[in-house]
């Protein structure tokens, strides 16, 4: 089973109970194809970069969830007939993931093989760069 | 979105103010670029980070290349997928109006 993440927004006029109902929907689809959802998030209401379908503003809800391909196009055949829906959008995040941690070790190893000159000149970054990498993990796991 | 490149960093050398980057004038020191995800560690650049994402891209909306902002190969190229997502799910424009 991969990991996915998708992004869905709905109209902005959308009340929030029924967003609810559109994110149980979501959830029964993955569990009925064999897939679990890890996390859902409400962005809320945002302007949008540009128009769609003539609408300025739109709510976005994010969903992490596990699951094979069944799952996903099974997930988006049902978003495509929603009028509700105005864009969504799934990406497969854990081959993005591993690839990252390859990144990482590398940089780790490189920085053992000759610590003397660059340690001194990455020392503050190095700090500042934990950060976003911490911030990058959780989502992976 | 102001700033078309990113900020000049703190361990670089200084630069006479006259030249740009790209200006290309021979006499004057070129200000060494570095790549701001390999300094970070970012190994996954996220789409919905509009903060670090609108730093590398144009008023117009355009992707910025290489030579301007100093991004190694390995991290333009999971900037440009990261900055195509946005696009796709409305974070950012295709093309903006000036």
């Amino acid at each position: 089973m991969a990991k996915y993440e998708l992004m869905v927004i709905v109209r902005p006029d959308m009340a929030e109970e029924e967003t609810g109902k559109l994110v149980t929907q979501m959830e029964s689809i993955t569990a009925a194809t064999g897939g679990k959802v890890e996390k859902v998030e409400r962005m809320g209401r945002r302007r949008l970069a540009y128009r769609v379908h003539k609408q300025r503003e739109g709510i976005y809800v994010r969903l992490d969830f596990e699951g094979d391909g069944a799952t996903v196009h099974e997930l988006e055949r049902r978003l495509k007939v929603m009028d509700s829906v105005l864009k969504f959008m799934t990406i497969r995040v854990d081959d993005m993931i591993q690839r990252a941690a390859k990144f990482k070790a590398r940089l780790a190893r490189q920085e053992t093989r000759k610590p003397k000159p660059k340690s001194a000149a990455a020392g503050p970054p190095e700090l500042e760069g934990e950060s976003p990498t911490q911030e990058a993990q959780p989502r992976s796991e | 979105m102001e700033n078309q490149r990113p900020a000049p960093e703190t361990t670089e050398r200084r630069v006479r103010r006259e030249t740009s980057p790209g200006a290309g004038r021979r006499q004057f020191f070129r200000r060494r670029k570095i790549c701001k995800f390999c300094e970070q560690k970012i190994g996954v650049i996220d789409y919905k980070d509009l903060k670090l994402i609108g730093e590398f891209v144009s008023e117009r909306g355009k992707i910025l290349p290489r030579r301007l902002t100093g991004t190694c190969s390995r991290h333009q190229h999971l900037l440009t997928v990261a900055i195509k997502r946005a696009r796709n799910i409305a974070l950012l424009p295709f093309a903006s109006e000036l």
